[in-house]
């Protein structure tokens, strides 16, 4: 130890501070590319959570168009100490049409777009998702409207990126615009109230309307949803509550599921993929360090070789050598790490909450949870410490007298 | 004693545990015989009772001349405390008091072969080897090298050192002549 540091402290400052940025990078590398290609899915699956499920979602049983009971669901959760706010969601399929007044023919093809109608409670959809706020043009539904729709940006033509031929969206249309829907078998003409561009598929795909009128449309007198949201307290374990609600007897009626539960699959396996891809990414990384460092302290031993058989010479048994070597190695890696777990977790990743990476169809954060950051530290550290014993070892294990006289 | 190539140096490192023969045995310091020492045992029989000064002075250029001298001396445990004031003490037995924070990079060839002689002695072993420790030096300070040796020894230390100079082996109770890898004459003053 003593030896290691006194090196460390009378080597180039330069050398030193340059192997400690090859550090640096080596381990935002093992976190950061991994982190950012979780994150990419994860901030999809935030954005869900934040969007569309909440923090626990009922959902109609596959048998049924809605939830039985509605309103004595509605009515426990409301008495639940974890809830913050309860949004029931009245659903039905339906069929959007645009630009029919211009239309020459009755045989030329319509302009349509086919998806989901959502009668929400705009005050408490507000609260849980937050909707207004992914308003791109015009504004957001009041309690009090009437035939005003909201329509998701992936029903709008200029809003879809692609131009898939299975698909259709609507064109020309702005706030203002009149469209005709047809639900339940009812046709109705309504006014483009405002557009919501999300990258939650279930938020973008879909159009929204006051609950009142879409209950009346679809003649759900009994005041049946087809979805509740649920937002619960910060601190509040959705489980807690997914589990309460099934002992109520709720899963008779409704798939009860926890904002993890309702992921879709294809999102968990891209994750796992992405991590894995990760991995062998930051894999390849800590290769470059381990020779990085091996170069390093080989190239310093082998220079050093004369006063290493001095060492050994006078008596300095080669344990404590290799060791020196070790602990340097380690010092360049700790530095790297510590200097590392501050740019992410003191820069990036406040950064990235702050300013989502913009991919196409979701916002990107950065994931590094603590616990498997620190792993990759003692990754990191153990390739390190073998990179660094084994040239240690191989110089230390020269014969004394060779090494002082410089013979081969 | 002995002209280049006599073997003077390779007797010297086998005598002193750091090489070994390729025939017949070393017996050190009254009954140790090398040949039955492990690795481990060497080094910490020239840790703990032989000194050793090189012709090239072989300091550490990363530690300061306090801290070459007490390296040996942390190495035998001793608590950092103890062992720099007796590295200190050694060094101002050179006449190196006010040179101890220095690198041997800021310190003339005299003076850092007085650094290594306090190495050498610090730890006050039982024989003191040196391979021609002033082929390096001029004339000035290899006299300050030798005095010192001569002060040593007057005050009791054992010094075996290996040299080409008949001036300095007059110094010597014993001369061991060489010649060819034989010993080939031992004389006493």
């Amino acid at each position: 130890m003593f030896l290691a540091l006194r090196q460390i402290k009378r080597s180039s400052k330069w050398t030193t501070t340059l192997i400690i940025f090859v550090m640096i990078l080596t381990f935002l590398n093992l976190v950061v590319v991994s982190g950012v290609l979780v994150g990419l899915i994860q901030g999809s699956v935030d954005a869900q959570r934040r969007q569309y499920t909440s923090d626990v979602i009922l959902s109609t049983l596959s048998t049924k168009t809605y939830i039985e009971h509605s309103e004595d669901i509605i009515a426990l959760l409301r008495s639940m100490p974890e809830v913050v706010d309860v949004s029931p969601r009245y659903t039905s399929g339906v069929s959007l049409e645009a630009n029919y007044k211009t239309r020459i023919k009755d045989t030329d093809k319509a302009n349509t777009a086919g998806g989901e109608l959502v009668g929400i409670d705009p005050v408490s959809e507000n609260n849980i998702t937050n909707l207004s706020k992914f308003i791109v043009e015009g504004s957001y539904l009041s309690p009090t409207d009437y035939d005003q729709i909201l329509l998701g940006s992936f029903l709008v033509k200029k809003y879809v990126p692609v131009n898939n031929p299975g698909f259709s969206a609507l064109e020309n249309v702005e706030p203002g615009s009149k469209i005709r829907i047809k639900v339940n078998g009812i046709v109705r003409e309504v006014t483009v109230k405002g557009i919501l561009k999300s990258k939650v598929n279930e938020t973008g795909l879909r159009s929204f309307m006051v609950d009142s009128q879409l209950r009346s449309l679809i003649g759900r007198n009994d005041h049946n949803v087809g979805e509740i949201a649920v937002k619960l307290k910060p601190n509040a374990d959705p489980i807690v509550v997914r589990n309460a609600l099934i002992r109520s007897g709720a899963d008779k009626v409704a798939k009860v599921q926890t904002y993890v539960d309702a992921q879709p699959k294809f999102l968990k396996d891209i994750k796992d993929t992405f991590a894995l891809l990760g991995n062998m990414i930051s894999s390849i990384g800590l290769v470059v360090a381990s020779i990085t460092i091996f170069i390093v302290i080989f190239i310093n031993a082998i220079t050093r070789r004369k006063f290493i058989g001095i060492l050994k010479g006078i008596g300095i048994n080669g344990k404590a050598i290799e060791i020196s070597y070790v602990f340097q190695s380690i010092f360049y890696a700790a530095c790297g790490s510590i200097i590392g777990l501050i740019i992410i977790f003191g820069i990036l990743q406040p950064m990235i909450a702050a300013h989502p990476i913009n991919f196409p169809f979701s916002d990107g954060i950065l994931v590094a949870p603590f616990g498997e950051t620190m792993l990759r530290v003692g990754l990191l550290i153990f390739a390190t410490i073998i990179a660094g014993y084994i040239p240690a070892r191989m110089i230390v294990r020269k014969n004394t007298l060779d090494s002082i006289l410089g013979r081969k | 004693m002995g002209r280049s190539g006599a073997g003077k140096s390779t007797f010297m490192y086998q005598m002193s545990l750091l090489d070994e023969p390729t025939s017949g045995e070393v017996i050190i310091n009254g009954g140790h015989n090398a040949a039955r020492m492990s690795n481990e045992e060497k080094t910490d029989f020239r840790l703990t009772r032989l000194g050793y000064v090189f012709q090239d002075y072989a300091l550490i250029p990363e530690l300061t001349a306090l801290e070459n001298v007490a390296l040996p001396l942390l190495m035998q445990d001793i608590p950092q405390k103890t062992a720099y004031v007796q590295a200190g003490e050694a060094l101002k037995r050179v006449g190196l008091a006010t040179h101890m924070s220095q690198l041997p990079s800021q310190l003339s060839g005299g003076e850092q072969q007085r650094v290594s002689i306090s190495r050498a002695i610090a730890h006050k072993p039982d024989i003191l080897f040196a391979d021609e420790p002033t082929a390096n030096l001029d004339n000035e300070s290899s006299k300050v090298i030798m005095d010192i040796f001569l002060e040593l020894h007057r005050a009791g230390q054992t010094i075996i050192m290996v040299t080409h100079e008949p001036e300095y082996g007059k110094m010597a109770q014993k001369i061991v002549h060489l010649d060819d890898g034989r010993i080939v004459n031992i004389t006493k003053n």
